[in-house]
């Protein structure tokens, strides 16, 4: 045990190594000029106006109002997907009539509905969130069907044997059956509503980071850019950390290998 | 000791004296248009308290046969009546071939999980699973997830979750085909400890001849395609039986002998059916 703690820390170790190494080469060609600084600017640059944002609490506001239509459209979104994913996992009838539905319209790309929602919901939080809650919604609605169908029958067949009943079928088996498959649908969720917020807030919001990212464009502070990027990455691997943990907790049967 | 005499067909003469636990009359069994018959007409009698062993070749339905007893597959036609001595228990639990804990509970959940889905108080719950778990050794292993359990232990833990809840009859499916000899015969001793202690009437099925010699109390051959009575056979050894020193008497391998005498001709069968299929 205590050793595959300290590969675990090792294996992060080299994690955080790999992007130190790729920006110390960045700054120094930037430096000497191998790379135009006005498209690359210098790390050292980068997080000087990082700095920057955050004392004048711009960086704070754009955060602040991103997460939460991040977080609100995780929740409206995947919700409901899990749900119905769980009912259609486990009735084979409405698999059957909602399936078409929903293979046709995943390979949408959820981009190209966006001035569809602009249009239905408006320019406020409103629509930002429904562009989140449709990335989110997929991912978790597939993998939570997935994760349920594909339970080994042996499994219900015991639960049959010692007379589950239908309720209990899905508390002791289905759903801890499909949970390693649903998390799975939640990572990918939140990898979706990372890219929609950022294109749903460049195109139509006045905070967020999209935002943010977007206005830099427009007046050309090339520097806050990379911020806004940085920042999407940070989220990103924040995200992702949190995930893995939340995994750990909930299906320790499988950490414990 | 008068083996031949154990080894010529006739009807049991325990069933005359105990009444009659399960009892099947004309079971068959077809599956949906294929037309393939896996079980063929079985009669049988199985008298309360006994453990009865069914062997036969791979796909000689018996394993059909175990399941429409626990209620997992439909009858096709005629009966199988399980008289029961007290309501209150379940009628059957079931030991599954190979991995059939759940992956997501412990040691200690998988073996509550039958007292648990009828509702039992849990201050009961943990009563009789302490117990089970502690006859055959498993206690401390009990906040364990089965993948970090060998396959003996698992599959002990399946023996428990089928004990524990207390059935009046125990149906075992090749419980034990996964594991290595070492393995299979700890597991045969630790069963028949833990059996006589209860004396539940038992239906086990094996392809092992050793295996049904060394459990039965009275060994049904089946054959193959389609899956019939060949032959019935009482098992002479008196209880408690040791698994060891069992295989040094003659009588054992005597009837060992004779049992795969008529299964050889089977397992050809089964065999050449199989080919003919191709």
């Amino acid at each position: 045990m205590a050793q595959k703690k300290v590969f675990r820390f090792g294996d992060r170790f080299i994690g955080f190594l790999t992007p130190l190494v790729l920006l110390g080469l960045w700054e120094a060609a930037a430096r000497l000029g191998l790379i135009d600084a006005r498209f690359f600017p210098p790390p050292s640059s980068i997080v000087h106006t990082f700095g920057a944002l955050i004392a004048s609490g711009e960086l704070w506001t754009n955060l602040v109002a991103s997460l939460r239509r991040l977080m609100l459209g995780m929740l409206v979104g995947g919700v409901p997907a899990l749900f119905l994913g769980l009912a259609m996992g486990i009735s084979k009838p409405l698999r059957a009539a909602i399936d078409p539905l929903i293979s046709a319209t995943y390979p949408i790309p959820k981009s190209a509905i966006l001035p569809l929602v602009l249009l239905i919901f408006g320019l406020g939080e409103m629509s930002k969130v429904v562009m989140v809650a449709l990335g989110a919604f997929y991912p978790i609605l597939i993998n939570t069907v997935m994760g349920v169908a594909n339970i080994d029958k042996i499994y219900l067949d015991v639960g049959h044997n010692f007379r589950a009943s239908r309720w209990q079928v899905f508390r002791t088996i289905a759903l801890p059956g499909a949970l390693p498959s649903i998390m799975a649908g939640v990572k990918l969720a939140m990898g979706m509503g990372l890219i929609l917020i950022a294109i749903s807030e460049m195109v139509a919001a006045s905070d967020g980071i999209g935002y943010m990212i977007w206005n830099a464009w427009q007046v050309l502070t090339v520097d806050t850019m990379y911020v806004g990027l940085l920042v999407i990455a940070l989220l990103g691997f924040m995200f992702s950390t949190i995930l893995d943990e939340i995994e750990r907790l909930l299906i320790p049967w499988k950490a414990r290998a | 000791m008068a083996v031949v005499s154990m080894l010529s067909p006739k009807p049991s003469t325990a069933a005359d004296t105990v009444p009659v636990q399960i009892s099947m009359r004309g079971v068959r069994k077809y599956f949906g248009n294929s037309g393939f018959v896996a079980v063929d007409g079985i009669d049988l009698d199985i008298p309360q308290g006994q453990f009865f062993v069914i062997v036969g070749p791979s796909g000689c339905g018996k394993t059909t046969l175990l399941r429409m007893l626990a209620g997992l597959e439909s009858i096709s036609e005629g009966t199988m009546k399980v008289n029961r001595t007290d309501p209150s228990r379940p009628e059957n639990s079931m030991v599954f071939q190979g991995d059939s804990l759940f992956p997501w509970m412990t040691v200690y959940d998988n073996a509550a999980y039958g007292l648990r889905m009828r509702g039992v108080p849990e201050k009961d719950v943990s009563e009789s699973v302490k117990l089970w778990l502690e006859r055959i050794g498993l206690y401390r292993f009990r906040d364990r997830y089965p993948n970090q359990l060998s396959g003996g232990m698992r599959q002990r833990v399946s023996i428990v979750r089928a004990f524990a809840n207390d059935p009046e009859i125990l149906l075992m499916d090749e419980p034990f085909s996964a594991l290595d000899e070492q393995n299979k015969m700890m597991l045969h001793e630790e069963l028949l400890r833990i059996w006589e202690a209860t004396k539940k009437t038992v239906v086990f099925i094996t392809h092992s001849v050793d295996e049904a010699v060394t459990l039965g109390d009275r060994i049904m051959i089946m054959t193959a395609n389609p899956g019939r009575e060949k032959a019935i056979l009482d098992v002479p050894f008196a209880r408690p039986r040791n698994v060891i020193e069992l295989r040094h008497e003659a009588a054992y391998g005597e009837l060992v002998f004779h049992i795969w005498e008529q299964l050889r001709e089977e397992v050809q069968r089964a065999r050449m059916n199989a080919e003919g299929g191709k």
